[in-house]
């Protein structure tokens, strides 16, 4: 069992109520997807999971280690560290860093004779999936991917999605799946919850929120994601 | 390689040339010419220069031109230590409140904030009275009056880097405070600290030499340059040599260690700094058929760098035309090409660059101005925060039509209103932070409209924005187009948003167009191998959730990476010997859909 489980958080800044009473379950080995417009709360409520930031009130509980993986791969890796050495970083005491290095490259599908590496070598692909990795070397059981598709470029995206589904099935991890994008959210949820203003409106199985919308908010997002189907012309 | 750049500039070099003068002198002078430099000659007390004694000598008769020299190793090394002492000081002041718990780190970011409000100079007066005169008192004192300015720094350089992820995830990953700092924060932040410890290692030598000077650095029987200079002053209107002489060493050294620190700072900032200036070049004339007609267009960097490789389109009035393409695919810098807003050291040559029949660089601003509408994707950057939003916009209008201050003001609440912005004269009087994301990318597009414009190029205009807000601007471009039979240029990288609302599609990879098809036709009939493939692999609502998406290997090329072949060749799985070798051009199919590949319409429709 590894769920993650926010009860009543509230953050705030200064007067700024950034999170607002959030109450969410990510239950072991599934995948929630977390939607909302910048600003709504998405990241910070990520930041309080891995210990970032602390809630006003109300407290996070989680079976297991917590990991997170972050949106730019190109500031999310010291420039100045060998890739190999920022994976193991995160590795727990008494490990055998090189060989365990080497399994986690090959996990991500990268060559293991690239540890050496400066991320300066890598494209923004390879870069996430170091990331991926570093955030698998610390043996979490649950793992927060915050937009971690946004700062790719669109014809490296579909590999890195379909590279968190295999690893998220093959080692039956628990994830809060934070997007913008509908799309990929829809893609790898089983779980969709939708943030607005600090606050979850709807939470329910992917199939259910996006085929039956509840909240009139995740009415108005489904409208407004672009499908091929559709034009948008003048109104 | 790189931090040798610092020798390539003339001062750099001359300076380090300098620098290993002064260093050769400290160590071998004393060893050369320390006997000469201490013996005692009675017969030659206080004499001027000569053949003999070039500088003179002074009131025991010691050649003061060997004592200048033999002076070097002291006064250097005197320097180096106190900056030293200066530099680990303020490292460690500076780096602590990142470890410390917060009320620590605030009472030590407090001390060093009131330090620095000090001039250096007077604290090391203040710490050379506390640590008494002396060598080790004057080494003390400068070496404390430098750590505070370097605390400062320290912290500032720490706080940026701080914010970076990397910091986050390592906290994440159970990384200690210590560790983080040695790890990840000073390793990021050394170059610029580096520098800024040889530009104090140059002002400690002449602090240092002012301390001598005084009479509170260094004692006698001891000398450095300081306590000569001191010495030679009290006859300076009999013989000036003496005093010259050491006035010069101190002069070159402090020379020598500034502008090599200068220099080293010079090259930090080049490589920090992207390509700025401005030298647009378009070229060329030929037939003028359509609103904005582009043949052959090439932006070049120096070093051979094409990011843009013989592009051609023509755009009609009031058509709405998709530039599809991922970074480093050349869409942007084509938009800005056409806007001649291409910085140097980028050239853009074209056989043909015409905007409303006219040579584009035969067009007034005056008429590009009014007459084109740039749309950039970041409206944050794109307003001035300390202007007030009606100020910005109406200033179009002062500039480009010569409209009164007050009439200018009327058109742009109007226009504010033309994109719907709700109480458009409140809104004018407000800043641009006062304004939501989508509200200030609505009043960027206003901007565009305060002229007349004939075509509006839209460069990402919604990948900063929500769903919701990216669906409005998407349709305020509609209706702008609609309205005012403008052309639109929308550059995105997303198909989806292309597909949804343009007549055409342009698709760019590695500085070219592969493909160019009507949007009727893009899921149907695209043929370009890496066209379908984008198609593809990027999810959108109607995606099988259960299938694996489909992925495109490798990545796109970098703009110097691009040799000959198709540069999507070494990702395409049709590719082949000729793909590899030839570049193929971009051939008309049918009217409308024009592809560049060597493949023939059976096997491209084995992979779509």
């Amino acid at each position: 069992m590894s769920e993650l489980v926010f009860t009543g958080v509230t953050v705030r800044f200064g007067h700024r109520t950034a999170v607002d009473d959030v109450s969410l379950t990510v239950p072991s080995g599934q995948v929630v997807g977390l939607v909302g417009e910048s600003g709504s709360g998405k990241s910070t409520l990520a930041a309080t999971a891995v210990g970032l930031r602390k809630p006003t009130s109300g407290h996070v509980r989680a079976d297991g280690k917590v990991q997170m993986v972050f949106q730019d791969p190109y500031s999310s890796l010291d420039p100045r560290m060998s890739i190999g050495n920022s994976i193991a970083e995160a590795m727990p005491r008494g490990t055998n860093r090189k060989a365990e290095v080497a399994r986690l490259l090959e996990l991500v599908n990268l060559d293991p004779g690239r540890a050496a590496d400066l991320p300066a070598r890598l494209s923004g692909g390879q870069r996430q999936r170091v990331a991926l990795a570093r955030a698998l070397a610390g043996r979490p059981k649950v793992v927060i991917a915050d937009e971690i598709t946004s700062a790719l470029d669109v014809s490296v995206q579909g590999a890195v999605l379909n590279l968190v589904r295999d690893l998220q099935r093959q080692l039956g991890l628990s994830m809060l799946f934070i997007s913008h994008n509908l799309a990929v959210v829809r893609y790898v949820s089983d779980r969709i919850a939708v943030m607005k203003d600090g606050r979850i409106v709807e939470e329910g199985p992917a199939a259910r929120v996006l085929d039956h919308p509840g909240h009139e908010y995740t009415r108005a997002l489904l409208a407004a994601a672009p499908r091929r189907t559709t034009r948008l012309e003048a109104s | 390689m790189r931090r040798l750049t610092v020798l390539r500039s003339p001062v750099g070099a001359a300076s380090a040339v300098l620098l290993v003068v002064l260093v050769l002198l400290a160590v071998f002078a004393p060893l050369l010419w320390g006997d000469r430099a201490a013996a005692i000659d009675t017969d030659a007390i206080g004499q001027g220069p000569s053949a003999e004694h070039l500088l003179g000598t002074d009131q025991l008769g010691r050649d003061i031109f060997y004592r200048v020299l033999v002076a070097t190793r002291l006064t250097i090394g005197l320097a180096l230590l106190a900056t030293l002492i200066g530099v680990v000081t303020g490292l460690v002041l500076g780096s602590v409140p990142a470890v410390l718990p917060r009320w620590a780190a605030r009472v030590v970011t407090s001390a060093v904030n009131i330090a620095v409000a000090f001039p250096g100079l007077l604290l090391a007066l203040f710490f050379a009275v506390i640590f008494g005169t002396g060598t080790t008192g004057a080494v003390l004192a400068i070496g404390f009056a430098i750590a505070p300015s370097f605390a400062r720094l320290t912290q500032t350089l720490t706080a940026s880097v701080s914010g970076r992820d990397f910091i986050a995830a390592a906290r994440v990953c159970g990384v200690g405070g210590f560790r983080i700092l040695t790890r990840h924060v000073l390793p990021n932040i050394a170059e610029p600290l580096v520098v800024n410890a040889t530009l104090a290692a140059g002002s400690a030598l002449t602090a240092f030499a002012g301390l001598s000077f005084l009479g509170i650095g260094v004692q006698a029987p001891s000398y450095d340059w300081g306590r000569l200079l001191g010495e030679g002053l009290n006859r300076i209107y009999v013989t000036p040599a003496p005093a010259l002489g050491a006035a010069v060493a101190v002069v070159v050294a402090g020379l020598a260690f500034n502008l090599f620190g200068e220099a080293a700072a010079a090259g930090h900032r080049q490589r920090t700094r992207a390509v700025t200036g401005e030298t647009p070049h378009p070229a060329g004339e030929g037939p003028h058929d359509g609103l904005l007609t582009v043949r052959n267009l090439r932006v070049t960097f120096p070093g051979g760098v094409e990011p843009v490789r013989g592009v051609s389109f023509t755009v009609h009035d009031g058509e709405m035309i998709g530039v599809v393409g991922e970074s480093g695919s050349g869409k942007s810098l084509t938009a800005l090409a056409v806007s001649r807003l291409v910085e140097h050291p980028g050239t853009v040559t074209a056989d043909t660059l015409a905007f409303n029949g006219k040579p584009l660089h035969e067009t007034k601003d005056q008429e590009l101005g009014t007459r084109l509408a740039m749309v950039f994707q970041d409206p944050t950057t794109s307003f001035n925060p300390t202007q007030r939003i009606g100020r910005q916009l109406a200033e179009v209008s002062e500039v480009h039509q010569g409209m009164s201050r007050k009439a200018a003001l009327r058109k742009a609440a109007d226009r504010l209103g033309a994109v719907r912005i709700p109480e458009p004269e409140h809104r004018t009087g407000q800043y641009p932070h006062e304004f939501s994301g989508g509200m200030r990318q609505r009043a960027m597009i206003a901007m565009g409209l305060m002229g007349e414009p004939q075509l509006v190029i839209a460069d990402e205009p919604t990948t900063a924005l929500d769903v919701t807000v990216q669906q409005e601007v998407l349709r305020l471009l509609a209706q702008i187009r609609h309205d005012r039979s403008a052309a639109v240029l929308l550059i995105s990288h997303d198909i989806t948003v292309v597909a949804q609302t343009c007549d055409r599609v342009l698709v760019m990879y590695a500085g070219r167009i592969v493909e160019e098809l009507p949007t009727d036709e893009l899921f149907e009939a695209a043929r370009h191998p890496y066209t379908t493939a984008l198609l593809k692999a990027v999810p959108d609502m109607d995606t099988d959730r259960d299938a694996p998406l489909a992925v495109i290997p490798g990545r796109p090329p970098e703009p110097g990476e691009i040799g000959p072949g198709c540069p999507f060749a070494p990702r395409c799985p049709l590719a082949d010997e000729q793909c590899r070798t030839e570049e193929p051009d971009l051939t008309t199919l049918r009217d409308g859909h024009r592809v560049a590949c060597w493949k023939s319409e059976s096997e491209l429709a084995g992979v779509r």
